[in-house]
């Protein structure tokens, strides 16, 4: 016998391997509405299958936890029952010899004390709490609940325009979610279960991209109902997308050059063009809701004013003024907030970046923004400083590594301490090296490390910390306000004030398109209801039949991007689209969770709202 | 359209066509198990698997479509495989004690099992542990549920009761009453619809067979039944019995063949009923401008229950009148228990009814005389009287015709109406027309507007000069958007009809079922036709009701009608009902 061998996979831990991804991608996509009990006994089970067999708490323990919580699905238990769980799973935890038990133990111990309540029912009523209602998993995740089943069949189809027309049904700005959503409908998409999540975001851009010239919608009657629209924002133009097909007379008001919000003042156009917003906005605008662009509700004209002369009033001004670090040396000359930067940038005013040495502060997308518009601007160098971990970013990890790829260095577990100036104008920026703490909300906290600070010489900061809500005169005018956001309903409605809705990152605080979006469709419905009428928006698309498919695993097609050595120096798009034959590929992967499943059965599709 | 071979079978048909249909146009049967047609077309039993050349995988053929040149096995090696593992695996977890079973010979699931060959089962056995409540007029038996979720969609969609749902995921799943946790304290309107499409015996009525046999064997009990009018629609069915052969004299027969002492036609009281229900509504059209509008029918206590339950706002507009089942049970126990000199509380008072509700009705605190004796004592539905009847090995297709005892067996074809959706409408019409214009109307053609399947009709009257606007809906559905519609203002009537279950009593949750099929319309005709071929056709010149008002109760609203015949709709409460939406 030799002294050492080569340790090899043997057939058995190959595909025990490959089941483990199998079960990874499973858990992934796991729908919501499921009984945590039952969850819970099948977690336990695969614990229970990892222990070695050891020690007593893990191979006994673990079986015993599981007769106990199977005794409670299978109404064989009283309330002790589930105190017995509690003292079983916390000595388990306490005397376990190593994490497979302990951990087991532990996950126990959050379901019995994170669902007791469900644990209760199933033992009072033989049932759980929950009810599974949204069985279409990227509709579900949409918070604008677009039908995205409905539209990727015909995408195959290649009815393009019909598939555009069909988003439009529950999103009006479907070139510019095709764009730069942060496409939230393919977290749990089903499809992963069989190989990759459907590339739901890049299919709905190619869509656009070959609609040709849109149809216009058709208008309900006018029902001479006036409604004021306070931001420009997506969330403000939806809004007014749906209310004049609802035939109610709109008019935005908009207090930056152009309407767009965010989408314009925030976005960088290397990530959405401008005239693909610009056309967006256009065709909204065909159904003859008015913008009124360079007025400032509450200077200009007092909200009062506003209120008095509509039967409605939404209010979606976004959350757009810039946030302080709270460090030495903030005011200097060169320290520019992101908001500012991204808003020039808007408004077409470039900065001239030749040369210069620039550290950006921050690890959310905005960071990433500003970063990569850095290079576009001709900076020499762009580090961007982050507190914790670059894996910690909530930053998309794509963008991430687009920044590294555009030439970004990313400065991982630097917190901020000062700025340097020279002359009033920012010299260095002084970062004090962490270390990766406890895990607190799913994130390790950082400490100081005992190490020196790190001096990054540089001519620019730039400030992505998170954007405030400018509020006051809303407080002022009696809308609640908490921590600078507007206090509002899950239907958009004010309390206290009649007839006043509002929606979008100043109710959210800042937060994703497809939400404001999803803001504005809200609102319309429930305006359309204050003021006394029950309008449908509806498609007319006919969807195509079902195709049937044997889900043989295949790769996921994504968007490639153009060089970056290219890209870096200009503002064009920096996404290429897919090919006719990736989309029909990628489309084709749907498994029509509409159709196929529970969708069938309840909840497939919301034809209409 | 499109072609497509099936078995070799080359068929052309529309495009969209489901597998299953294009199958049937080619001659080809495939086995369904959940399906019916419409109503639940969700492939969860995953029985009607066909192969379809190209793909791996299995199709329903239920509910997927053909495509051009598609080719079609349904009995391939791989399709009858899997039609059968999965009918043995439903059947590991069904409990399938056939021969104890209200559905042994007629269970879609012992159907399948049967023409599957399936002899034995690999599986183990689970069945759920809960044990059905079983005092509740309907009865749910989870362990021979499976979970075709019919019930949870005709509860839904049709009726828009949502009484049922599946609750729990993975194995746990079940169906089972939701927002609360009994059906009996559920806002059920006892409609039955569950049960008439259940393809096994996980849905039935409470049998009360048992108790009607104790009456009719108790020498100091005088039964006396009294029959519904779209029970001779439909109790010949489980005999075989066309419709002209199983008719309600023959029925009679049958009941006396087992000991029954009188056998009445509930025709009659349905004329009682017009008599009361069109008077109050020609009182009420009196004073329009302090009555609220519509008047609703009271004959459904399905309906009752409902808008007790869901729209408690308009239970004072149902009209106070009794149900033709209550009011004769009341006549029995005081006019005819007085006429032949006996004690109303010897007297077992059994009716014999297309619907579940009745049982519950029957059961009502507000249904007895002030000595406790209930108005009707029993009620069996079209299924259990049948049942009855194969219990004591009659065969009613030898037996001649009885006539209904009198003087409480006569009824109009008005009454005989009763039993389709618009036929308390019709019949109110008619004795309306006549005692508004003093002529008398064509009865085969004035009111036609009324008739059918339609679930919302709606027609417009001049009777000399006075308006009135009638609606006649059936199905709780149809209910819930006039209700809905009244409350928004949106529609206006005089006098609507409300029956719970769709097309009528023909249709009723008490019926033979026939998985797979709506009845009501191929029931309907046979009232109608029965109608057509009789003399006497309105309900005010049935010479038994005359008699029974010159004799007893005086006139229409007089105290003792109010007294035997009318009821107060607030006497009672339905869970929630309390509780003001």
């Amino acid at each position: 016998m030799s002294r050492l061998s080569i340790v090899t996979q043997n057939s058995a831990q190959k595909t025990v391997e490959e089941l483990y991804k199998d079960l990874e991608r499973r858990i992934i996509a796991s729908q919501p509405g499921l009984c945590p009990v039952d969850l819970a006994a099948s977690f336990l089970h695969i614990c229970h299958s990892q222990s070695c067999g050891k020690c007593t708490p893990c191979r006994v323990g673990l079986g015993r936890l599981e007769d106990l919580i199977q005794m409670v699905l299978n109404g064989n238990a009283d309330e002790s029952t589930v105190d017995l769980i509690d003292e079983t799973a916390e000595t388990i935890f306490l005397t376990a010899d190593c994490a497979i038990g302990q951990e087991a133990a532990r996950m126990v111990l959050k379901g019995v004390r994170g669902f007791r309540d469900d644990y209760l029912e199933h033992i009072r009523h033989g049932r759980c709490r929950g009810l599974q209602n949204q069985p279409v998993p990227c509709v579900f995740q949409c918070p604008a609940g677009v039908d995205i089943p409905g539209y990727i069949s015909l995408i195959h189809e290649g009815r393009y325009a019909d598939a555009v027309r069909l988003i439009r049904k529950d999103n009006p700005f479907p070139s510019v979610c095709g764009l730069i959503c942060e496409h939230p409908c393919e977290v749990r998409c089903r499809r992963t279960m069989v190989d990759d999540a459907i590339n739901i975001r890049g299919l709905k851009r190619f869509a656009c991209e070959h609609e040709g010239t849109p149809k216009p919608f058709e208008k309900a009657e006018p029902t001479g109902k006036k409604v004021s629209i306070i931001g420009g924002g997506p969330s403000g133009l939806s809004a007014a997308f749906y209310l004049s097909l609802m035939g109610h007379e709109v008019t935005v008001y908009e207090q930056r050059k152009r309407p767009g919000g965010m989408l314009r003042y925030g976005i960088p156009a290397y990530r959405l063009p401008r005239e693909v917003l610009d056309n967006e906005i256009a065709f909204l605008q065909q159904t003859g809701f008015r913008i009124v662009t360079g007025v400032s509700i509450g200077k200009d004209i007092p909200i009062a004013e506003l209120r008095a002369g509509c039967d409605a009033l939404y209010i979606s001004i976004g959350a757009h003024t810039d946030r302080k670090i709270g460090i030495e040396g903030e005011d200097a000359e060169g320290v520019v907030s992101a908001v500012e930067l991204l808003r020039a940038i808007g408004d077409d005013e470039m900065p001239d970046y030749t040369g210069l040495d620039i550290v950006v502060i921050g690890g959310g997308n905005v960071a990433m923004d500003v970063a990569r518009s850095a290079i576009r601007l001709g900076a020499r160098s762009v580090k961007i400083a982050y507190r914790r971990r670059r894996k910690d970013m909530t930053a998309l990890p794509e963008e991430v590594e687009g920044a590294i790829a555009d030439g970004c260095e990313v400065l991982e577990m630097e917190a901020p301490v000062r700025i340097e100036t020279t002359d009033g104008h920012v010299s260095a920026m002084i970062l004090q090296p962490q270390l990766a703490g406890p895990i607190k909300g799913g994130r390790p906290a950082t400490v100081p490390a005992s190490q020196p600070e790190d001096r990054i010489p540089c001519d620019r900061v730039l400030v992505a910390i998170g954007q405030g809500i400018d509020s006051r005169k809303f407080g002022e005018y009696g809308i609640p306000i908490e921590r600078g956001k507007i206090e509002a309903f899950d239907w958009s409605g004010v309390s206290g004030s009649e007839g006043i809705f509002a929606g979008g990152d100043c109710v959210t605080g800042p937060a994703t398109v497809i939400r404001a979006i999803a803001a504005g469709k809200v609102a319309a419905a429930n305006i359309d209801s204050y003021l006394g009428f029950n309008h449908e928006i509806t498609s007319d698309v006919e969807l195509p039949r079902i195709r049937f498919d044997d889900h043989e695993p295949r790769g996921r097609i994504n968007m490639k991007e153009r060089p970056a050595d290219e890209r870096k120096h200009d503002f064009n798009l920096m996404e290429c689209g897919m090919t006719e034959e990736e989309a029909r590929c990628e489309s084709g992967r749907c498994l029509h969770c509409d159709h196929f499943g529970y969708g069938i059965f309840k909840g497939g599709r919301i034809a209409k709202w | 359209m499109v072609t497509v071979t099936i078995d070799g079978r080359t068929v052309k048909v529309p495009e969209r066509t489901t597998i299953l249909d294009a199958a049937r146009a080619a001659g080809i049967r495939i086995p369904t198990l959940c399906y019916w047609r419409d109503l639940n077309e969700i492939g969860a039993c995953r029985v009607c698997v066909v192969e379809v050349e190209g793909y791996e995988r299995l199709f329903t053929a239920c509910n997927n479509t053909v495509d051009e040149g598609m080719v079609i096995h349904t009995n391939s090696a791989k399709a009858l495989a899997g039609r059968r593992t999965n009918v043995q695996l439903i059947l590991s977890e069904h409990n399938t004690s056939c021969t104890t079973c209200v559905r042994s010979g007629n269970c879609s699931l012992q159907n399948i099992a049967r023409d599957l060959n399936i002899l034995d089962n690999p599986y183990p056995m689970h069945l759920p542990k809960k044990k059905p409540e079983t005092d509740f007029p309907l009865i749910r038996d989870n362990q021979k549920c499976i979970k075709c979720m019919r019930c949870v969609q005709v509860c839904e969609k049709v009726q828009k009761t949502g009484i049922w749902d599946v609750i729990n995921t993975g194995a746990q799943t079940s169906v089972d009453v939701t927002k609360v946790y009994s059906l009996e304290t559920s806002d059920c309107a006892l409609c039955g619809q569950c049960i008439t499409h259940c393809p096994t015996g996980a849905l039935r009525e409470r049998d009360d067979t048992a108790k009607v046999l104790r009456a009719l064997h108790d020498k100091d009990v005088m039964t006396v039944f009294q029959i519904a009018p779209s029970v001779r629609a439909g109790w010949g069915e489980m005999f075989g019995m066309a419709p002209e052969k199983a008719t309600v004299k023959r029925l009679a027969a049958a009941l006396r063949t087992i000991g029954a002492d009188y056998v009445f036609d509930s025709d009659f009281s349905a004329d009682l009923t017009i008599m009361e229900e069109s008077a109050e509504l020609l009182e009420r059209l009196q004073h329009r401008d302090t009555e609220s509008f519509p008047l609703f029918t009271s004959c459904c206590p399905g309906w009752v229950r409902y808008c007790k339950g869901h729209f408690p706002q308009f239970v004072s507009q149902i009209s106070t009148s009794k149900s033709p089942q209550q009011m004769f049970g009341a006549m029995i126990k005081s006019y005819f228990a007085e006429k032949i000199g006996t004690d109303p509380s010897k007297i077992c008072s059994i009716s014999v009814m297309p619907c579940l509700a009745k049982k519950a009705e029957c059961a009502l605190p507000t249904m007895k005389d002030e000595n406790g004796n209930a108005d009707v004592d029993i009620v069996l539905t079209t299924r259990e009287v049948s049942r009855l009847i194969r219990m004591c090995h009659i065969v009613p297709d030898d037996l001649p015709e009885e006539e209904m005892d009198a003087p409480l067996g006569i009824g109009s074809g008005a009454g005989n109406i009763f039993g389709a959706s618009g036929g308390v409408m019709e019949a109110a019409l008619r004795t309306a027309y006549v005692k508004v214009t003093g002529k008398k109307p064509d009865l085969d053609h004035t009111f036609l507007a009324v008739r059918g399947m339609k679930g919302w009709k709606e027609a417009e009257y001049d009777l000399a000069g006075t308006k009135l606007k009638v609606a006649v809906v059936s199905g709780l559905g149809n209910a819930h958007d006039l209700l809905t519609a009244l409350e928004k203002k949106e529609v206006s009537y005089d006098f609507v009809e409300v029956m719970a279950c769709p097309g009528g009593c023909v249709g009723g949750g008490g019926q033979p079922i026939h998985d797979g099929t709506e009845m009501a319309p191929l029931r309907a005709p046979a009232l109608y036709e029965q109608d057509r071929a009789m003399s006497l056709r309105m309900s005010h010149e049935n010479p038994a009701i005359q008699t029974c008002y010159e004799e007893y109760l005086g006139k229409p609203l007089s105290p003792l009608a109010e007294k035997l015949l009318h009821t107060d709709q607030h006497g009672w409460f339905m869970p929630g009902e309390d509780v003001v939406k």
